[in-house]
């Protein structure tokens, strides 16, 4: 009972940290667009067969392929920014997410295109668990949250120490004082792009890692990130961590009781309680 | 010629105007001061110098510069800061920050400026690493207007800098405003405290539905009886 416990929270953190990165960049982007990104999930998706084909297509080590696939999944974004985002930023929020549902939907049909509705794998080869102490922990789950925790400290090293970093915070506090201390806001969006699409693709190649490529994974993910990021706090996003780890374990342990397909369910509950209780966020201050 | 010039300026904020034609100068090493009752357009005139409202009519002159269409991050380079009246900080980030947020636009090494400011607030200096958000409102204006300074602007901007401020810190920013005036920075200044501003004012004027009432030095518009009844209180 215990390490079966023990077992499920090892699990929930791993599925947490892949939560986690898709959060952040949602969260991001909330806090300097005002904007929920529905398409985020996508992304992840986009960024994983990216990655895919630079694993089987060209060969190459999966570091390598990831590296491949947070290039083009951040050209993407900013692309897609620049060209259909940036001219709708003026009009009413709703039309700006009706948009993004609608990028969510090309980007998985052109996934679905290229390369098939089928599952698949980055490697055939098979993974013998290492046992810790009674748990069972797969090298590429390890892998997962080695990696997480080192984009979350580099992420962190860029809010906290860079400029751009600071402007990026400067913008999500206080739009109006970002503008008027001369801060260039279209610079800062396009940062926040790179950021949260990079997350993201991460986020996306992480799950494929821990279990299959699926043209449709990413969005079937992204009701726990947008779980996550409300739990933390939208816009906040150290609380998005904080809220894809809760999230994630609270989604494995769930399976103690209900069948696993219910994980989202569980997500979806926890955002719900979330909003009646403490519509800011676990960091929130009380309305 | 003056520092910045207002020359019958009309405008507002895409709907009616607010400004109907208003005429106002402030000379280099001048406190001017605006004063007026509520819906007087007294914080709007102030943002339409630093290009926050749409001018319809008129003209801004800066140093010899027309600014009249100039774009905020364009007149920070100039030499203009502005403090708003609201929301003034940043309040998520340490006042350290707050403070590099207020340089961000310059490049070269403002470390300098920085030390001067914390000499004028000694305050913020034990309070750098503490969020904006969680400082008293006096201290938190501190924080707007040594933000403010950090570009060591010529024309430093200030919308009700005491407004909701105890008395004793009302008095304490007052202060520090003669005291940035007396190191060469021009002050153009909305405030309610009209008494007290008009007192340390070199000269002051008072609007009325967006336009020029009265316009004399800070000691004549406490002298005079009609302003004195109408805004002052009696």
């Amino acid at each position: 009972m215990v390490l079966e416990i023990i077992q499920l929270t090892v699990y929930g953190i791993v599925l947490g940290s892949i939560i986690s990165l898709g959060a952040i960049g949602l969260s991001l982007l909330y806090g300097i667009l005002r904007f929920a990104h529905f398409a985020h999930g996508d992304v992840m998706t986009v960024g994983a067969y990216l990655a895919l084909a630079g694993v089987t297509g060209l060969g190459l080590p999966i570091w390598a392929a990831s590296a491949l696939a947070v290039g083009g999944g951040v050209g993407l974004a900013v692309l897609i920014d620049q060209t259909l985002y940036r001219r709708l930023r003026r009009t009413a929020p709703v039309i700006l997410l009706i948009a993004s549902v609608g990028i969510a939907l090309i980007l998985r049909s052109l996934v679905q295109f290229v390369w098939g509705p089928d599952t698949q794998v980055y490697t055939q080869e098979l993974q013998m668990p290492v046992r810790l102490l009674g748990i069972r922990l797969k090298p590429t789950q390890l892998q997962i949250v080695a990696g997480a925790v080192i984009l979350v400290v580099i992420l962190h090293l860029f809010l906290t120490r860079t400029r751009t970093g600071k402007a990026m915070r400067a913008m999500a506090d206080n739009p109006e004082l970002a503008r008027i201390v001369g801060i260039d806001t279209e610079l800062v969006v396009v940062w926040t792009w790179v950021i949260g699409a990079a997350l993201a693709v991460a986020a996306g190649i992480f799950l494929g890692m821990d279990t299959r490529l699926q043209p449709t994974m990413g969005w079937h993910i992204l009701l726990p990130v947008f779980a996550a990021a409300i739990l933390g706090g939208i816009g906040k996003p150290y609380g998005a961590i904080v809220g894809g780890m809760v999230v994630g374990i609270a989604s494995e342990l769930s399976t103690m009781v209900f069948p696993p397909v219910y994980k989202p369910a569980v997500a979806f509950a926890l955002m719900v309680v979330m909003l009646l209780v403490r519509p800011t966020g676990l960091f929130g201050a009380p309305r | 010629m003056s520092l910045l010039s207002m020359t019958r300026l009309r405008g507002g904020y895409g709907g009616a105007d607010i400004l109907n034609g208003i005429d106002l100068r402030v000379e280099a090493g001048e406190i001017v001061v605006v004063v007026g009752p509520n819906g007087a357009g007294k914080s709007t005139a102030m943002k339409a110098v630093f290009g926050l409202v749409d001018i319809r009519e008129g003209r801004l002159v800066f140093d010899g510069v027309d600014i009249t269409r100039l774009r905020s991050d364009r007149l920070a380079r100039l030499g203009i800061s502005y403090v708003p009246q609201e929301s003034n900080v940043f309040a998520s980030m340490t006042v350290h920050e707050n403070l590099e947020m207020g340089a961000f636009i310059r490049r070269d090494d403002f470390s300098g400026q920085l030390a001067r400011v914390y000499d004028i607030f000694p305050p913020l200096k034990e309070k750098r690493a503490s969020r904006a958000g969680s400082l008293s409102g006096g201290q938190r204006q501190m924080v707007a207007i040594a933000r403010a300074l950090m570009l060591e602007p010529r024309l430093l901007l200030l919308d009700e800098p005491t407004a909701g401020l105890s008395p004793a810190f009302t008095e304490l920013i007052f202060e520090k405003i003669v005291e940035i005036n007396a190191g060469g920075t021009s002050i153009l200044m909305v405030e309610q405290n009209a008494k007290q501003a008009l007192g340390l004012a070199h000269r002051g004027y008072v609007l009325t539905l967006g336009a020029n009432r009265y316009e004399d030095t800070g000691a004549n518009l406490l002298a005079n009886r009609e302003v004195a009844e109408m805004f002052l209180g009696g």
